[in-house]
């Protein structure tokens, strides 16, 4: 309020006549300076307000003319999101724009509750018996066998290219060792078209999706027939085929790629979801944050699958993260979560399911922490006995593994005995050792390979890189291994 | 060229330049911007006077209108953008392809890898190019190389990341920087700088076709200062191609941007003041960069001057001289001089002195010829 207001009341004698002064004079500068700011681009109710001076008027102008103010059109133009309601400085109730929610008049810190956190979905106990029947998926014989083959096929495969690294022919391997339940059971409930995005440890859904152990073993290798065309690490795998987007060692990038795909896939309307992959570790990322947020926001059909495996390398989880894990960061995301037995196959399939038939159905992200343990090595770059023990290693290999819990659900119904076990391992060995053999012997990528792809024409620079190259190799050819290579 | 054309944006460059002079009379006048009229070709169909904030809501709206998997975001960009180069496309286009993301750079790239790979027509913006930098992994480590590392079964060249870039006067430290040095060291992305709007549109409607993820950095100065007749209909200006503005014979002069107008003014103070005939060159695509028209100039010439805002130290003129000085050993007179921005932090109330202006710019080409 101007001086010149107060000091021109107070010469008036008549204390009513002052207070009709300056309600008068109120209304006149409401009036003036609410005209100004309806002329003002861009603005806001706050700053019309400041930009007015009208919060040193307001107090004033609530008492004496006891209406609440209308809003201006430039504000009401800017139109504010949907679950705000109509102002109405009457009520009792917060006018936030940032929050929906009552007062509350004593003062109390929410606790984090990690003690009894999110529950665990199961559907069958460590012995592989059905706890809720309504829960069995009742999946075809065929389907469940499908589903033990292709993890025990994969165990067979971890093996064995970890044992070739070991042996020096390949550089590197990363086994999935205990989580074969996590990658098969969310594989089955997805359709082949559905767009995945992995972190590393996900083999098992491209071996489920139908990836030839040639292929694998190509990548490894890093060989001729590789996708990638010798360009990667071990482990790196990626098929345009199968949906499966190529590996990138980064931790945690694919988070918000996997929220623009399936904005873009949801734009499309082709009733495909697209399901992202990482660990408990790549969720501390601050991709994984802003994946969260913008899936969220931006209302994207999309799976966000967590694998709590334990260890983040050497790091465990009470030094990853001190709330109640990944699921529980789900809803202040505003995003619908669940907590399930990762080394339980039917838990995970119904999750992945519902959440699938959801996500598309709703436009709406869904977080599924699927709990499991890592049994093997962070990769052969690692040796795990340094920072835990072989007991909890042998635990969690004898007694809750995914690959066992469901041979003893099929035993249970007939469908698997010892004999068919025999001769399911001797030939799942077979088929990984030629498909091994296959690959060693197979050349490595033409080095021409190692300038094309930066961008989708080669610039004329890099050609001249490669020319340069190839002048160097002709001269000093005996120190370059280029009989590995193709000609 | 068009005759018609060419008098008519003619007359409103003289128009424009007078304005011009008379508003940023109270700034330090450092930029008077000499819009030459020449346009690549034809005018391609009707124009319309446009500054560079609306030749970029031009080429936007003509990317949306043919592109229906085509979508807009970063921060504000729904109400039309901080420096308004959205303005009406929500109203247009719907507000599932010109939306507002959350506060997040690296979600921002992210995002829009993920829409490019998934086939979609990814522009995000970057509200400030000083912002780009949470963004920077996904950048490098993702987008350039999303193509390479996948055997090209998969690509992310439908991205296109806009930001404006440079000083602007008052930006100081988070407001003016030219981080293009930093990702011309990254194989596998596009860096385009355009100096005026008729480039600026041309250009961002070729980085959004090119099939490869591309960074457009838009000097902010030029926003409203620059305005030229701009044809409405879709036109491309090809990438990787530097332009000759001016021909000359004494020394070649190398900028980008905002920049490329001083150059201007320079050789026209050396002709004037020393009888010097400068060859003036927009590189317009800083990675992958024309070297070929460079380095022809240069022979002639024999004598380089490059100048930018970043700071000298690591700056792509480094990159540039080195190139040059490989290629045209034999044929320089002078060594290849930089006009750089110091080695500081962009400051505020420095600027005047912190910028390669034309003073020093004139020196330099002083000190060059006198080798």
């Amino acid at each position: 309020m101007s001086s010149f207001t107060w000091d021109y009341c107070a010469k008036s004698a008549c204390a009513r006549s002052k207070c009709v002064f300056i309600g008068v004079k109120c209304i006149l500068r409401t009036i003036v300076t609410g005209l100004y700011g309806f002329h003002v681009k861009f603005c806001t109710i706050h700053s019309w307000a400041a930009r007015s001076s009208l919060a040193d008027w307001s107090l004033l102008g609530v008492r004496l003319l006891r209406r609440p103010r209308p809003l201006p059109p430039c504000a009401r133009a800017l139109s504010p999101p949907l679950q705000q309601q109509p102002f109405d400085s009457l009520a009792e109730k917060p006018q936030f724009p940032g929050a929906s929610a009552e007062f509350v008049d004593h003062l109390e810190f929410i606790q984090p509750n990690v003690i009894s956190g999110i529950p665990v979905y199961r559907v069958m106990d460590r012995q592989g018996q059905i706890i809720n029947p309504s829960e069995d998926p009742q999946l075809p014989k065929e389907m469940v066998l499908n589903f033990y083959q292709k993890m025990t096929l994969l165990n067979t495969m971890d093996r064995i290219l970890y044992e070739s690294q070991r042996q020096g022919r390949i550089s590197f391997y990363m086994t999935n060792y205990g989580e074969e339940g996590t990658h098969v059971g969310s594989a089955a409930a997805l359709d082949p078209e559905d767009l995945v995005f992995g972190q590393y440890r996900e083999a098992g859904v491209l071996m489920f999706r139908g990836f030839p152990l040639d292929l694998f073993m190509a990548q490894c290798y890093a060989n001729v027939d590789d996708l990638g065309k010798g360009r990667q690490m071990p482990v790196h795998y990626g098929s345009k085929d199968l949906n499966f987007v190529t590996i990138s060692s980064p931790l945690a990038t694919q988070i918000p790629q996997a929220a623009g795909a399936a904005y873009a896939i949801k734009r499309e309307n082709t009733n495909r979801v697209v399901i992202c992959y990482f660990g408990e570790g790549a969720a501390s990322e601050g991709d994984a944050h802003a994946g969260f947020n913008f899936a969220a926001t931006l209302e994207c059909p999309l799976i966000f699958f967590c694998r709590n495996n334990g260890y983040a390398i050497s790091t465990p989880t009470d030094e990853q993260y001190r709330g109640d894990g990944i699921a529980a960061r789900g809803p202040g995301y505003g995003m619908l979560s669940i907590r399930v037995d990762g080394n339980d196959v039917f838990a995970v399939y119904n999750a992945t399911k519902e959440a699938r038939r959801r996500a598309i159905a709703e436009n709406q992200p869904f977080l599924i922490e699927a709990m499991t343990y890592r049994i093997g090595h962070h990769s052969t770059s690692d040796d795990s006995s340094a920072y835990r023990s072989v007991d909890e290693v042998n635990y969690w290999d004898k007694q809750d593994h995914p690959i066992s819990r469901l041979r003893h659900y099929m035993t249970a119904r007939g469908w698997w005995g010892e004999e068919e076990e025999r001769a399911w391992r001797k030939q799942s060995r077979k088929l990984v050792m030629e498909a091994f053999e296959r690959a060693e012997k197979r050349q490595k990528p033409h080095p021409d390979l190692l300038f094309s792809d930066v961008y989708l024409e080669m610039p004329p620079s890099l050609e001249k890189q490669k020319e340069s190259m190839w002048r160097h190799l002709q001269q000093y050819r005996e120190h370059y291994p280029l009989d590995h290579y193709e000609k | 060229m068009n005759t018609i054309c060419g008098w008519k944006v003619l007359y409103l460059h003289l128009q424009w330049c007078v304005c011009s002079i008379v508003r940023l009379s109270l700034l330090e006048i450092r930029v008077v911007l000499l819009l030459h009229s020449f346009v690549f070709g034809l005018c391609p169909g009707p124009t319309q006077k446009m500054n560079l904030f609306q030749s970029v809501t031009s080429a936007l709206d003509n990317t949306l209108a043919s592109d229906p998997t085509a979508v807009i975001f970063g921060e504000d960009v729904a109400f039309g953008g901080v420096f308004r180069c959205t303005v009406g496309l929500r109203d247009k286009y719907g507000k599932d392809r010109v939306f507002n993301t959350p506060l997040c750079e690296q979600g921002i790239v992210g995002f829009g890898i993920g829409l490019a790979v998934a086939g979609a027509t990814a522009i995000a913006e970057i509200q400030f190019a000083d912002y780009i930098f949470p963004a920077f992994d996904q950048i490098v480590n993702e987008a350039a190389k999303y193509r390479y590392r996948s055997g090209n079964l998969f690509d992310c060249g439908n991205l296109t990341i806009r930001a404006p870039w440079g000083c602007v006067g008052h930006g100081a430290l988070y407001h003016s920087q030219s981080p293009e040095a930093f990702f011309a060291h990254c194989p596998g992305i596009k860096i385009v700088i355009p100096r005026s709007p008729v480039q600026a549109k041309g250009l961002l409607l070729s980085c959004i076709i090119d099939k490869n993820p591309c960074i457009f950095f838009e000097p902010k100065i030029l926003y409203r200062a620059a305005v030229e007749q701009v044809p409405m209909e879709s036109y491309q200006i090809p990438l990787s191609q530097a332009e000759v503005l001016q021909e000359g014979s004494d020394i070649t002069l190398l900028a980008w941007g905002t920049q490329v107008h001083v150059m201007r003014e320079v050789a026209a103070m050396a002709q004037e003041k020393l009888g010097v005939s400068c060859e003036v060159i927009d590189l317009r695509t800083i990675q992958p960069w024309d070297i070929e028209t460079v380095c022809k100039s240069v022979v002639k010439t024999g004598r380089l001057l490059v100048s930018h805002e970043a700071p000298v130290t690591g700056g792509f003129a480094a990159e540039i001289s080195s190139t040059v000085q490989e290629e045209c050993f034999l044929n320089l007179e002078a060594p290849i001089t930089r006009v750089c921005g110091y080695d500081t932090p962009f400051p505020h109330i420095f600027e005047p002195f912190y910028i390669p202006d034309k003073w020093k710019c004139f020196d330099a080409v002083k000190r060059m010829i006198n080798y």
